[in-house]
């Protein structure tokens, strides 16, 4: 997928506390690619806000001090030689996309069309 | 006495083993059983003509002395893990060859073109897969209700959950379909089913299975392991999936253990540490007897309990929900409608953008889009260092809480859910309510440590009793230590485990 859009300034700086908002769920879903209709939309925040009201208390410890847990292995990653080995191949991957013509993957027109995603 | 709700894998190996029955009778029976039992709704794809093919598969290696540990054992995977058309005679990638739907709409139809290694390492061991299982969407639940398949049912209790998210394996394994499945935990979601159950649940250390072919929820943190009728199996099973695999990084370069052996060694000198957290106020009353019970029972095998401290038990909720949901966000974004997986039917104005959140708005569920859009909102700009890089710290602290724990034991007995399994319904009008579930199980997660919960007791009597489990914490790379203790409590207690219905 597409990197997420860049939020614009009001929405970047939207305060970090207090009970989500319809325009905050508006934006988050837009950043995650999910279509929410209006009609959904007080459902989705009650219980967002519900969610959030509870890991808030993350926000009150003192963690001054604390380095952060990046990885759950002590060992970290294991690292291999970089070799070519067994992958899928190219019909394989073919073979599971959604929307095919002949060798290529269908999109919607992403170049000069008038769509939200276009260039 | 101890009964259990079918024939243990190791008696199945022993016997196909010793050609006194074959793998094809076990398949067959296993066969039976499933649709004996579809009103629990506990399996997804069944394939009875490749079933029966791998099961004459393995009496013929069997006939040309191959010696195979888990020779015609029945299982059930978990369909968050990839069974594909390379699984010798599922050649043709139909049946559930394929089928890895994860318990979504969004890969309903998808076929998986490879299978995962515990899977495959599985088969060489002689196993004959019986059923997909159902689950929570994508791991995400604690109760078997958030799939697009429709709940599974307790076979203890068909009102109430069998636990989640690796619901079907368990439910599966206590209507005794087979004697061993795969879950895979990502905060509890093998060792609360398998408490719900009446089951032998293992998270393993993170690193100790491969986790390549298991569809990732969040990577930090999940594991394959097995849910069994006894310890014994689920040590048989682990031996088999442990070990090092090239094709995934985090997979540990570590032996795999031989922990069947070690299930015999001596107790005593061992210490067990209690939390103090662990004695809430909150817990249900059989959760407090069932961990007395265990407590008891180790003692009289002359293992020394001792007192510990978790300080950091209750705000691993909060920060698990934060990485969890932080990563699924992340991972999920692949689910796009254009490489594998649904694709919502668009209008020729409709843009690229649409494909792809039209045909997430589709293929999700509920909870599913939660999670994602939980871990967008808290990975999100002016949010990061307040939810994520918080949670990160949390993180260290509870991995310092076990680390000081150590020092007084060699492993952690508390219990595994806060209460027996709950009524259907009961906690999906409240996502929280259903979270706070996992209290006593993504501590473990969050430290990449191992854990086993093992049936300790039953909350309720005779017929309309509930089994409980508790849960055994093992230091890192340490199963075997924590299995042999959640051994000694199994045998010590000697339950039955038969479920009245499927008795």
């Amino acid at each position: 997928m597409n990197p997420p859009t860049t939020p614009t300034k009001a929405e970047g700086t939207a305060a970090a506390s207090g009970p989500i908002t319809p325009s905050q769920v508006r934006r988050v879903a837009r950043l995650a690619r999910l279509d929410i209709s209006e009609a959904e939309l007080e459902a989705v925040r009650g219980s967002l806000a519900s969610v959030l009201g509870y890991i808030d208390r993350i926000r009150s410890l003192d963690l001054a001090g604390v380095s952060p847990l990046t990885h759950a292995s002590a060992a970290g990653n294991r690292l291999d030689r970089d070799e070519p080995g067994e992958t899928l191949t190219a019909e394989q991957v073919r073979a599971m996309a959604p929307a095919m013509d002949g060798p290529f993957v269908v999109v919607p027109k992403v170049v000069g069309g008038g769509g939200e995603g276009s260039a | 006495m101890s009964r259990r709700p079918v024939m243990s894998g190791i008696e199945v190996a022993a016997m196909v083993s010793r050609r006194e029955r074959t793998a094809t009778q076990f398949a067959a029976s296993a066969l039976e059983a499933q649709a004996r039992c579809a009103s629990l709704n506990a399996t997804l794809a069944v394939s009875t003509e490749a079933t029966m093919r791998l099961a004459a598969d393995v009496d013929a290696r069997v006939a040309m002395g191959e010696r195979l540990p888990l020779a015609g054992v029945p299982v059930l995977i978990k369909d968050n893990i990839a069974t594909g058309p390379d699984l010798r005679t599922f050649g043709d990638g139909l049946g559930f060859g394929g089928a890895t739907t994860c318990g979504s709409r969004f890969l309903e139809t998808y076929r998986s073109p490879f299978s995962a290694t515990a899977m495959a390492w599985l088969l060489a061991a002689g196993v004959v897969p019986i059923a997909k299982t159902n689950m929570d969407e994508f791991g995400m639940g604690s109760s078997g209700e958030n799939s697009a398949f429709g709940v599974t049912r307790n076979p203890w209790d068909a009102a109430r959950v069998p636990g989640g998210s690796s619901s079907g394996s368990a439910a599966g394994v206590a209507a005794g379909i087979a004697p061993l499945a795969l879950g895979s935990d990502t905060g509890g979601s093998i060792r609360q089913p398998a408490s719900f159950c009446g089951l032998v649940g293992v998270k393993p250390t993170y690193g100790r299975v491969s986790r390549w072919g298991l569809v990732a929820y969040a990577s930090s943190l999940d594991q394959i392991g097995p849910i069994a009728t006894c310890v014994a199996d689920a040590a048989a099973c682990l031996e088999v999936i442990c070990g090092i695999d090239p094709r995934d990084a985090t997979s540990a370069a570590r032996p795999s253990p031989e922990l069947l052996a070690s299930l015999e060694l001596p107790l005593v000198g061992l210490r067990v540490g209690m939390p103090r957290q662990a004695l809430s106020e909150a817990n249900h009353a059989s959760v407090v007897t069932a961990l007395d019970a265990a407590a008891a029972a180790l003692k009289s095998r002359g293992v020394e309990v001792v007192e510990v401290d978790l300080p950091h038990t209750d705000v691993g909720i909060a920060a698990y929900y934060i990485i969890a949901a932080a990563e699924a966000s992340s991972n999920l974004a692949r689910f796009d409608g254009v490489r594998y997986g649904r694709r919502a039917a668009l209008g020729p104005s409709d843009s690229l953008e649409t494909l792809y959140s039209r045909s997430r708005a589709e293929g999700f569920g509920a909870e599913v889009k939660r999670r994602i859009m939980l871990g967008t909102h808290v990975l999100s700009s002016g949010y990061y260092d307040a939810y994520y890089a918080s949670a990160q710290k949390v993180r260290r602290l509870i991995l310092g809480d076990y680390e000081a724990a150590w020092a007084r034991c060699d492993a952690i007995l508390m219990p595994t859910a806060p209460s027996p399994a709950f009524a259907i319904g009961e906690k999906t009008a409240d996502p929280l309510a259903m979270y706070l579930e996992d209290v006593y199980t993504v501590g473990v997660n969050l430290a990449g440590l191992p854990a086993v919960s093992v049936p300790a007791g039953f909350a309720g009597e005779g017929r309309s009793r509930l089994p409980v489990g508790v849960q055994l914490v093992g230091r890192a790379f340490d199963e075997a230590t924590m299995l042999r203790l959640a051994r000694a409590i199994e045998q010590t207690l000697d339950l039955d485990l038969v479920a009245p219905a499927v008795a």
